[in-house]
């Protein structure tokens, strides 16, 4: 921890020269086209290193990345992002944090509200939701498909299933900007947004305890943890901010990454509309060939892994996304096959950390492809326009400016 | 055709809900969302395709699936 203020302010990164020795992945030629470094680096070895983020290993293939994710023995979810400092864990966020044996009874809680049959009964509000958001730009002829579309799916969704106004979305996209990305090297961004967010979930608690309702705030308020005691005011509040940190700009990214492709792949569009059946399995391809995100763990002792000593100490960069790339575990990896038969990607993780929001991340990206191709069939990327990504832990178009209707 | 059985190894199985989604008929899942294999694991005749594409799409490889 800093001293000062001013000192948790740390230096720009030095661009990166050698990827193979001194990765980084908030590089921005990283950020802009990770695909070939991934293939650089898995060409090199199935377990890289990095000096930065003071001490970083990564796994490059499929094989590597599930050894890890599989493996809780040496490997800790304590930290979950790979960051420029390793401050004193504070705010956890159960059971994304948590390594067995406590990570089950915490996980068990969250995971009824989220089974597919679950999902059903939001499906109707999210296609609501999405059909709101077109019907603002339709007439234009051209968005900004990030700003105006996919951003605001997730986060009122989430809302929703809160039962918390869904306008206080914009409240919750600035949080997640100042922890995700702007506290890979801010540490008073980071600490500001848990703070402020806290905040607020603090008085959707208190109100809760008063006049409970059905929202899911409510819910985890009647759980009862391990030994049957009600949980904890602080562990309803970590698995809040799991769900509002985990949930929205993940999805927000899936969905904008599928936009992204469909804009510039008229034969993929094409094929949608006349097929829309298709839509499931062309999600599964899509979460593979442009995973999201990428995980950390926290070496507790030392182990091999695909044959690479790793010491104790070092942070990993557990991406799953570059697993999904791994030629050797799928046939074509660089092709965006919307069609694929076997597709067993890692998107969601491996093992007992598998994504509690899976089921609705995927109904959330299905009802918005379905969505926008039912009403904006034809659509390019503006050439006017830039499409740029997110940086760090959650990989996804930040502004995607695309033409419609009279313009496509 | 011979007789295909399947069953979900419950160490394994991670409630991705990927078998529940594309073989509906073989799969249910419980309050958590895990799998299980629907009755005793026995594939109707004509679902053979379906339990292959749900044991091929298992991110946690936990389906298995036997010729009897």
């Amino acid at each position: 921890m800093s001293d000062s203020p001013s000192a948790s302010f740390l230096p720009e990164h030095p661009p990166v020269t050698d990827w193979v020795h001194d990765f980084d992945h908030t590089d921005p030629v990283w950020t802009d086209d990770p695909f070939p470094i991934w293939e650089t680096l898995r060409a090199a070895s199935p377990v890289v290193h990095t000096e930065r983020f003071l001490g970083c290993y990564m796994p490059t293939t499929y094989q590597a990345v599930k050894e890890i994710a599989y493996d809780t023995e040496h490997f800790s979810s304590r930290r979950v992002i790979v960051r420029d400092v390793r401050p004193e864990i504070s705010a956890r966020a159960p059971p994304i944090t948590s390594d067995p044996p406590e990570h089950k009874p915490a996980k068990q809680v969250l995971l009824p509200p989220f089974t597919p049959d679950a999902m059903k009964r939001l499906e109707p509000r999210v296609r609501a939701i999405c059909n709101e958001l077109i019907d603002e730009f339709i007439a234009d002829g051209h968005c900004d498909a990030a700003a105006r579309y996919t951003k605001h799916i997730p986060v009122r969704a989430i809302a929703h299933m809160l039962g918390i106004p869904e306008k206080d979305g914009d409240l919750f996209i600035k949080w997640i900007h100042q922890i995700l990305e702007l506290g890979i090297k801010d540490e008073n961004e980071m600490m500001s947004g848990v703070r402020e967010m806290t905040g607020y979930f603090m008085a959707h608690l208190e109100q809760r305890k008063l006049a409970p309702s059905d929202d899911l705030i409510s819910q985890l308020l009647r759980a009862k943890g391990p030994g049957g005691q009600p949980l904890t005011d602080e562990h309803v509040l970590g698995s809040l901010r799991l769900l509002l940190i985990a949930g929205i700009d993940t999805t927000w990214s899936a969905i904008g990454s599928s936009l992204w492709h469909l804009a510039r792949t008229p034969a993929d569009r094409e094929r949608l509309i006349a097929e829309p059946a298709l839509i499931p399995t062309a999600i599964e391809e899509f979460l593979r060939a442009y995973s999201p995100v990428t995980m950390a763990r926290e070496v507790m002792k030392e182990t091999t892994i695909s044959g690479c000593p790793v010491k104790a100490g070092n942070m990993v960069l557990l991406s799953f996304p570059a697993a999904n790339r791994d030629p050797a575990m799928f046939p074509d990896a660089d092709k965006v096959v919307i069609d694929r038969k076997e597709n067993r990607h890692a998107a969601f993780g491996l093992g007992i950390h598998r994504c509690v929001g899976s089921n609705l991340a995927r109904m959330e990206m299905q009802v918005a492809i379905e969505e926008w191709l039912k009403r904006i069939p034809d659509f390019r990327l503006d050439p006017a326009g830039k499409v740029t990504w997110s940086e760090g832990t959650v990989r996804g178009p930040r502004q995607l400016p695309v033409l419609f209707g009279k313009n496509a | 055709m011979s007789k295909l059985r399947i069953r979900v190894d419950q160490d394994k199985c991670q409630g991705h809900a990927r078998c529940k989604s594309l073989a509906p008929e073989l799969f249910e899942l419980d309050e958590y969302g895990n799998a299980h294999e629907v009755g005793d694991g026995t594939v109707p005749a004509g679902l053979e395709d379906k339990a292959w594409l749900a044991q091929t799409n298992c991110p946690e490889i936990a389906i298995e699936v036997t010729e009897e």
